[in-house]
């Protein structure tokens, strides 16, 4: 099996940060960025012997996800955003590139919109984290997804998670409140398909409403 | 036209939700995140994750793998090469296999110890976690002996040549009408101007995606993303050697694709094969880099319009040469000239084109393929010839508007330009526009506003599809077409409900499914004109299998009729003659203890529709023109920029598009469909290009960061309409494709206005703000 160094954390104990910060980022994750960062002259096996004890790769993780804490087996190098789609079955987070750059991956964490591509489920848990399928209150849809369809707001749908969880977000933020602030502040989730206008008239009614 | 046949201009002479801009159907699913893509089927017992090793080189020779870091990961399963990995019953790596592939490229990664492009797949890491099979391709070694690969038609060492036929042999490479030479001469207006196109990608938000899962020695099933289920299906099992029947593809939803879906690339076989090594389910997603050397491109490309006219401007010759790149094994370049033969009235006409094999993998259609790019040249020089004459930019487009078909002689099936000029014209409020470029200001910002036309022909078509209607009425129509976002789903259900005349929400579609009836690729426009002619012949077979149970009931008011004297109107079979005498379709079904009746229909689209025989023996370069009419929808784009001066920036800050397309089939994703191409067209305009390195041959900017697509701050609120159009020589239904011509003019469109804003005529696409700087103002 691999090993991860995790200076902080003994063995097999689930890892309950309390916040997301970098900090708590290597704490959690010191081996995988102790490999990338150890300086040439120490080899990575000498310095994961030197500095720390080291744990199986997979631990169990817990995930508050659409209010219900959920438990998954994964290694820490896992990405929120794979943790949802490839640990939890929850697909409807989708997956553009991996990187920060399309915004496909959003999701909501105690309230604020990110990226879950660029973190790592190890890092979210203890926190409030909220999905597309979470979204509705059992058969009835969330205002921006009503908006959403009335206003054609996609068309194959592939980016449309991401953009209903931050459309919801930007209302929220009030970061809507002209069409211009709505494009500026829509603009980090991409649609291929372009259905920016459709997109921004479904923000607006939303906002109008709020 | 076979006028034995039923039309929907006849049997629904009052369309009921057909047209109407209902909510998608499939909506709710997409909003709340059911909707499931080809990456999605987790459930699978056993499913395991799929990575692909790619080459960093563009040329060279694998000389061995160094596997003994890879291997020693937890969870990897394997690690297949071309080593490894087993013979295919047949590779696309000769003409023959490539043919009977239906492969888009004439070579598959992983039969070679050769490498001939950057990111060429070498081997294929297979994990218990996508985590495991991503580390392991890491650490997976390939040795490589290295060449200096060739980058591009502009590269030194590339020799050119001159193809008998382009884009994959579906068009001619050289095109004479009359004399262009001798008329280009003699023309005492003439314009020679060279245009430049960067390298585009589709990128769609869904990468390619395919999981596969053997579920005996024998049969398969693969979700693959795909815009035709039958196509993936012939390619992988004639790769296979197994029949098609033992292969079924599923594609329920797919997440845009713009015609990088449109064919099986590599990726697609290769998950295969690893599922068939592992033994087990196994799952694969090209990564947003990989999506830059995974699924095709638009090419590089130089074209050369030259352009004679009257001094009353007046078209008397075009010629036109393009230049562009392809890979080793192919002949691929899209056939720009096409659309510059047909749009405007010209007597005299050339078009050739020159190709120079590269270290790339083979270039593919892309929204518009020919059109977009071509439209481009045509469209700016035509703007170029109206500033010189001081003739409107608009009028000399009516001046030399075509009243039949140019390229071949033939009249048009239907045409609504005239009406799509003159209503843009008075939405974007075109007769207020200065015509002096340079000379309308918003403070410091510099505004113009251009236009162009676009056109997008109808391919000829055919598919199949079924239609069950239960007695309790209720009915599920079934066609193995896909979605791509374009609405299929909607639209579909839509026709059948008029067809069967029953309401939207007692009608389910069914379609992305080999076991479904075949339908065609979703490319080339052709999918809401043929599977919509497809479920509505469905739907009158449903009626004509009615009717004969009708005719023989002792029971029915129409036992004994003559069935062509019965017609149905809103789900009553009744006599032609004496409406009054007939029933509703339950009560017979009802007497005859049916719980359902099902038809099936096949719907052409295109000249095989109004001449089936002559299509089908035409050849395939010439079968959209093989009946009487040329086919083509119709539109125009307005565009309004704003440009910085001192800094180049061009943002686009009006937009109005009408086109004539036939019967508008739902009027919210139509313009959705509109919104969406104009804004791939917009990109290609201002921001898109990917770079090639020329020494090394490989991108440099292979990511969503840096190869520029809109952003909703990109955009502004655009206007849409549609003409009425009637044309009863298309299809059953009277329909023609929208998804391309929306992307078609739309560049020339903003190039012609960044012109009137700034009086400089920038001819090298995207234009970027450098480009803009760097251009000197034509002088007036
Ligand atoms: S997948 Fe996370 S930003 Fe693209
Ligand atoms: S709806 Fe297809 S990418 Fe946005």
């Amino acid at each position: 099996m691999s090993t991860f160094s995790s200076p902080d954390t003994p063995e097999g104990q689930p890892v309950r940060p309390e916040d997301g910060t970098r900090r708590s980022f290597m704490k959690q994750a010191g081996g995988l960025l102790g490999l990338a960062l150890a300086p040439p002259f120490v080899g990575p096996a000498e310095r994961l012997a030197a500095y720390s004890k080291t744990v199986e790769g997979v631990t169990s993780l817990q995930l508050k996800i659409n209010g219900t804490v959920r438990s998954i087996q994964a290694e820490p190098r896992v990405t929120l955003l794979d943790a949802l789609r490839e640990y939890l079955d929850l697909t409807g987070t989708k997956k553009g590139c991996d990187h920060g750059q399309c915004g496909a991956c959003t999701v909501h964490v105690d309230g604020r919109r990110i990226n879950s591509c660029l973190t790592l489920a190890v890092m979210q848990q203890g926190k409030e984290i909220t999905t597309i399928e979470g979204l509705a209150q059992g058969d009835a849809l969330h205002p921006m997804q009503e908006a959403f369809l009335k206003h054609d707001g996609f068309q194959c749908g592939y980016c449309t998670p991401g953009q209903i969880m931050s459309g919801v977000a930007c209302v929220k933020e009030g970061h809507a409140g002209s069409d211009d602030q709505t494009r500026e502040w829509m603009s980090g989730n991409l649609c291929r398909c372009g259905a920016y206008p459709n997109i921004v008239a479904a923000v607006r009614e939303v906002a109008g409403k709020a | 036209m076979d006028t034995a046949e039923p039309t929907f201009f006849d049997t629904n002479p009052k369309a009921g939700v057909v047209g109407q801009p209902l909510n998608r159907v499939d909506g709710r699913d997409k909003v709340t995140g059911k909707a499931k893509y080809s990456a999605e089927f987790n459930q699978l017992p056993g499913l395991v994750h799929a990575v692909l090793k790619t080459s960093d080189v563009a040329k060279g020779r694998i000389t061995g793998f160094d596997t003994s870091a890879a291997m020693k990961q937890p969870g990897v399963l394997a690690i297949l090469t071309h080593q490894n990995l087993p013979k295919l019953a047949k590779t696309p790596n000769d003409a023959e296999g490539k043919k009977a592939i239906g492969a888009p490229m004439g070579f598959l990664p992983l039969t070679t110890d050769q490498i001939h492009y950057a990111g060429q797949p070498v081997a294929i890491v297979v994990a218990d976690t996508l985590e495991r099979a991503q580390y392991a391709a890491a650490l997976l070694k390939v040795q490589v002996a290295a060449e200096k690969p060739i980058a591009s038609y502009e590269d030194p060492q590339a020799k050119l040549f001159d193809p008998t036929k382009v884009q994959d042999g579906k068009a001619p490479a050289h095109v004479v009408r009359g004399n262009a030479q001798a008329a280009f001469a003699a023309a005492p207006v003439q314009l020679t101007h060279t245009y430049t196109h960067a390298i585009n990608h589709h990128n769609p938000m869904e990468p390619g995606a395919t999981t596969a899962h053997w579920e005996a020695p024998d049969r398969l099933t693969i979700y693959d993303a795909t815009q035709g289920v039958t196509r993936t299906q012939k390619a992988v099992s004639t790769m296979l050697g197994l029949s098609a029947e033992q292969v079924r593809v599923v594609t329920k939803y797919l997440g845009g694709g713009f015609g990088c879906k449109g064919s099986s690339w590599p990726h697609t076989i290769l998950t295969v094969q690893a599922a068939k090594a592992v033994g087990r389910p196994v799952k694969l997603s090209l990564t947003r880099p990989q999506m830059f050397t995974g699924m095709g491109h638009r090419e590089d490309q130089t074209q050369t319009l030259k352009m004679g006219a009257t001094r009353d401007g007046k078209l008397t010759a075009l010629i036109h040469e393009k230049t562009s790149t392809t890979s080793p094994w192919d002949n691929y370049a899209e056939s720009n000239s096409k659309i510059i033969n047909m749009l405007y009235a010209c007597e005299n006409f050339e078009a050739s084109y020159q190709l120079a094999r590269a270290n790339v993998m083979t270039s593919t259609f892309t929204r518009a393929p020919g059109e977009a790019p071509g439209s481009f040249a045509l469209e700016s020089s035509l703007d170029d010839l109206a500033y010189q004459l001081g003739i409107d930019p608009l009028e000399i487009r009516l001046r030399n508007y075509a009243e039949k078909d140019p390229g071949t002689g033939q009249a048009w099936s239907s045409k609504s330009l005239k009406e799509c000029y003159a209503r843009g014209a008075e939405l974007f409020g075109w007769s207020k526009r200065n015509p002096k470029a340079g000379a309308t200001r918003d403070g410091r910002l510099l505004v113009g506003w251009g236009m162009a036309t676009a056109s997008y022909p109808v391919h000829n078509s055919q598919g199949t599809a079924r239609a069950r209607l239960y007695a309790d009425g209720h009915a599920v129509v079934q066609a193995g077409a896909t979605d791509l976002g374009t609405g299929t789903y909607t639209v579909m259900t839509q026709v059948a409900a008029d067809a069967l005349f029953l309401p939207v929400d007692k009608v389910r579609f069914e379609l992305g499914d080999t076991k479904l009836p075949t339908a065609p690729n979703s490319g080339g426009s052709v999918a809401a004109g043929t599977v919509s002619s497809s479920v509505y012949m469905a739907a009158q077979d449903v009626w004509q299998k009615l009717i004969k149970v009708a005719v023989l009931d002792k029971k029915s008011p129409l036992y004994r009729a003559k069935a062509a004297d019965v017609e149905v109107k809103q789900g009553r079979l009744q006599l032609k003659n004496n409406p009054q005498k007939g029933e509703d379709f339950a009560a017979i079904m009802k007497r005859a203890e049916m719980a359902d009746i099902e038809g099936n229909g096949q719907g052409r689209y295109g000249s095989g529709y109004e001449d089936a025989q002559a299509a089908a023996n035409a050849d395939p370069a010439k079968k959209d023109q093989a009946a009487d009419h040329s086919m083509h929808s119709f539109g125009a784009h307005f565009c309004e920029v704003k440009v910085d001066p001192d800094l180049g920036t061009v943002r686009v800050t009006r937009w109005v598009s009408v086109h004539g397309a036939g019967r508008i089939l739902n009027a919210k994703t139509a313009r959705s469909q509109i919104i969406g191409g104009s804004i791939f067209g917009i990109g290609a305009a201002l921001m898109e290009g990917t770079v090639r390195d020329q020494n090394y041959s490989r991108y440099t900017n292979a990511s969503l960061a840096d190869y520029h697509i809109p952003v909703n701050a990109d955009i502004p609120e655009m206007t849409v309409e549609f003409i009425d159009e009637k044309d009863p020589h298309i299809n059953a239904m009277g329909v023609k494709g929208i998804g391309e011509i929306s992307m078609v003019g739309v560049s020339a469109a903003v190039a012609n206005a960044v012109f009137h804003a700034t009086g400089k005529r920038v001819r090298s696409l995207p234009i970027t703000p450098d480009k803009v700087l760097a251009t000197k103002p034509v002088q007036a």
